[in-house]
């Protein structure tokens, strides 16, 4: 346990001492901030009839910004180590393979968190000067947790991706591709009406809209969470799998 | 079935447990004990078949070409890679079974040097010797003695990126020291340094003798034979030879020449040369005036000096010069991977 906390604050420490972290936080800002900005616009002084996190959530600006960003946290976490050689000396220490993959994995989805807390900004505005309904705890809550659940996943595969290659433009590549193609699981479940009307289809699990729409209303439901903790699990598994498999004959 | 397989595991646990108890009674001295290690790559066999055990407090430099199988070697050693067959043992303890003891007792420092730029030395070594198990306390103390042992006083607060690579090269150092190691494993330690700071590591490492255990690779000869007690030198994946460099040289002296400088017409000294039963072989030279080079080589390893010192004084001679070729390590690394270089080729 101490060697993890020793790693995590490594971690978070190259996220934080380094210029991309605060690029990539710079990028999120600018475009959630942006968009916040257009919603505004558009509300004029009526009261809507959903949550504003709902208008903002449902949009496709939300899921490009999550498979652009993920791949850009996640890409440096293994290749640049493999790159530079220091995946070497830190594997000859007394770490555990299982301890590497949990500690990049947290400080990742950590720093990922905090990419979006100026969101927070953009939700305080909405309730100080305009003349929307309060906004409810649960909403707020139900918004960060989608958040937190669907970056969870896409973290878990960037990885992977990571753990899989020595170059980090090869790891943010692969990460984009299979984000890409969640993507548009999710758009053909959006879309096909087979599979949004039948909630057996295997093809439901992947709505991603649909999962990001009830937390937005801060609907939380379990099915849900269990297919983004899982899929984050298997992805994380994998790339355990693939850290041990150095140690293979 | 499950039975039988309690049985077996307790078979392997008491095998492991009486072999290691075995082997701790009756070699205690010995450090690294490699049988038969083999490590294939994809399609390509980087270390074919090697034995070699280094002792206790030893200092050990594997020599080779580039692409001999040095860093392969280190890499298996220090545990970051298993073997493909043959097993290595480091204080008794099996490498790949044991790998949480043996990591403990070994500082490794990989080929390049690989250190995190952005860190502070200061910072990245208490980071290392956290992550080598040290608590807060502890790792602090360590730090403050490695950065003192490789004279890092100086720039324990700046960034390890902006240092001098002779510098870096000492905080890889320092990072494998950190935990009190008694193995060193150091893949090229002095590679793309000045001379200047080619000497301080050199005096450094040559310091550890004693307390620690040092396994070096390199492909610079005199900096074997400044440091270290043995040589094992490897080619194409193979230990071809592992003597003290003095005795690899006393090998070859066998055939060392010897050169005389003597004062004598060129026709008169070559016959009296030729008559010598013991010489073999005679090359001349005129060198300046009336002195004549002659370099000879013995017929049965015999010192050839006495008896041109002898002829001198017979036909009344000047010899200014008599000076016998000892074989330098290059010679003998030169000789023992000439062979198979060419088959290659």
């Amino acid at each position: 346990m101490k060697i993890f906390w020793t790693l995590l604050r490594r971690e978070l420490g190259t996220f934080f001492l380094s210029l991309t972290g605060y690029v990539i936080i710079a990028a999120v800002t600018l475009i959630v901030g942006s968009t916040f900005v257009m919603l505004i616009h558009n509300m004029g002084t009526k009261p809507f009839a959903m949550p504003v996190t709902q208008l903002f959530f449902n949009s496709f600006m939300f899921w490009l910004l999550v498979i652009l960003v993920a791949p850009a946290i996640t890409m440096r976490l293994f290749a640049l180590e493999k790159a530079s050689g220091t995946f070497e000396t830190l594997m000859t220490t007394s770490v555990g393979d299982l301890q590497v993959v949990a500690a990049k994995f947290t400080a990742a989805v950590f720093f990922y968190m905090v990419t979006w807390l100026p969101t927070l900004v953009g939700l305080a505005i909405i309730q100080c000067f305009t003349n929307q309904p309060k906004l409810d705890p649960g909403v707020v809550g139900g918004m960060y947790l989608g958040i937190f659940l669907s970056g969870c996943l896409f973290l878990a595969i960037g990885c992977l991706a990571s753990a899989l290659t020595k170059s980090q433009m090869v790891a943010a590549m692969l990460s984009l591709a299979v984000g890409v193609i969640l993507f548009i699981l999710a758009y053909m479940a959006q879309v096909l009406p087979d599979a949004a009307e039948s909630a057996t289809g295997a093809l439901y699990y992947f709505n991603l809209f649909k999962h990001m729409e009830d937390f937005t209303r801060g609907v939380v439901d379990t099915r849900t969470v269990i297919f983004y903790a899982t899929a984050a699990f298997l992805f994380l598994f994998l790339t355990l799998r693939v850290v041990e498999s150095r140690r293979w004959k | 079935m499950f039975y039988v397989g309690i049985v077996k595991v307790f078979i392997r646990r008491w095998r492991n447990y009486s072999a290691r108890m075995a082997l701790s009674i009756t070699v205690r001295n010995v450090m690294i004990e490699v049988s038969n290690l083999t490590k294939r790559y994809a399609g390509r066999t980087a270390v074919d078949d090697i034995s070699f055990t280094v002792a206790r407090g030893e200092i050990v430099g594997l020599l080779g070409p580039n692409g001999a199988g040095k860093s392969t070697t280190m890499r298996v050693l220090s545990g970051f890679m298993p073997a493909t067959s043959g097993t290595v043992r480091v204080g008794g303890f099996d490498i790949f079974h044991d790998s949480d003891e043996t990591r403990r007792r070994i500082g490794y420092m990989p080929e390049n040097n690989p250190l995190h730029p952005e860190m502070r030395v200061r910072e990245y070594l208490k980071f290392r010797a956290r992550l080598k198990g040290f608590g807060w306390k502890k790792s602090r103390e360590r730090v403050t003695t490695v950065i003192e042992q490789c004279g890092l006083a100086e720039v324990d607060r700046r960034i390890i990126g902006q240092l001098s690579k002779g510098y870096k090269q000492r905080v890889g150092l320092a990072d494998a020291l950190v935990h009190e190691p008694e193995l060193i494993i150091l893949d090229e330690p002095t590679i793309g340094l000045d001379p200047q700071q080619i000497r301080s590591v050199r005096s450094l490492i040559k310091n550890l003798a004693g307390n620690h255990t040092v396994l070096i690779s390199t492909h610079i000869l005199p900096e074997v034979e400044m440091m270290c007690g043995r040589v094992l030198i490897m080619l194409g994946g193979r230990v071809l030879a592992s003597d003290t460099p003095e005795n690899l040289q006393r090998r070859m002296a066998g055939g060392s020449q010897v050169i005389a400088e003597i004062a004598a017409s060129p026709s008169a000294l070559r016959t009296a040369c030729e008559n010598l039963s013991q010489v073999a072989c005679i090359e001349m030279a005129v060198v300046e005036g009336e002195f004549s080079r002659c370099v000879l080589t013995p017929r049965d390893g015999q010192d050839l000096r006495p008896l041109i010192f002898k002829l001198a004084q017979v036909n009344g001679w000047t010899l200014r010069e008599l000076t016998r070729s000892r074989h330098s390590l290059e010679d003998i690394y030169m000789q023992v991977t000439r062979p198979r270089t060419e088959d290659v080729e």
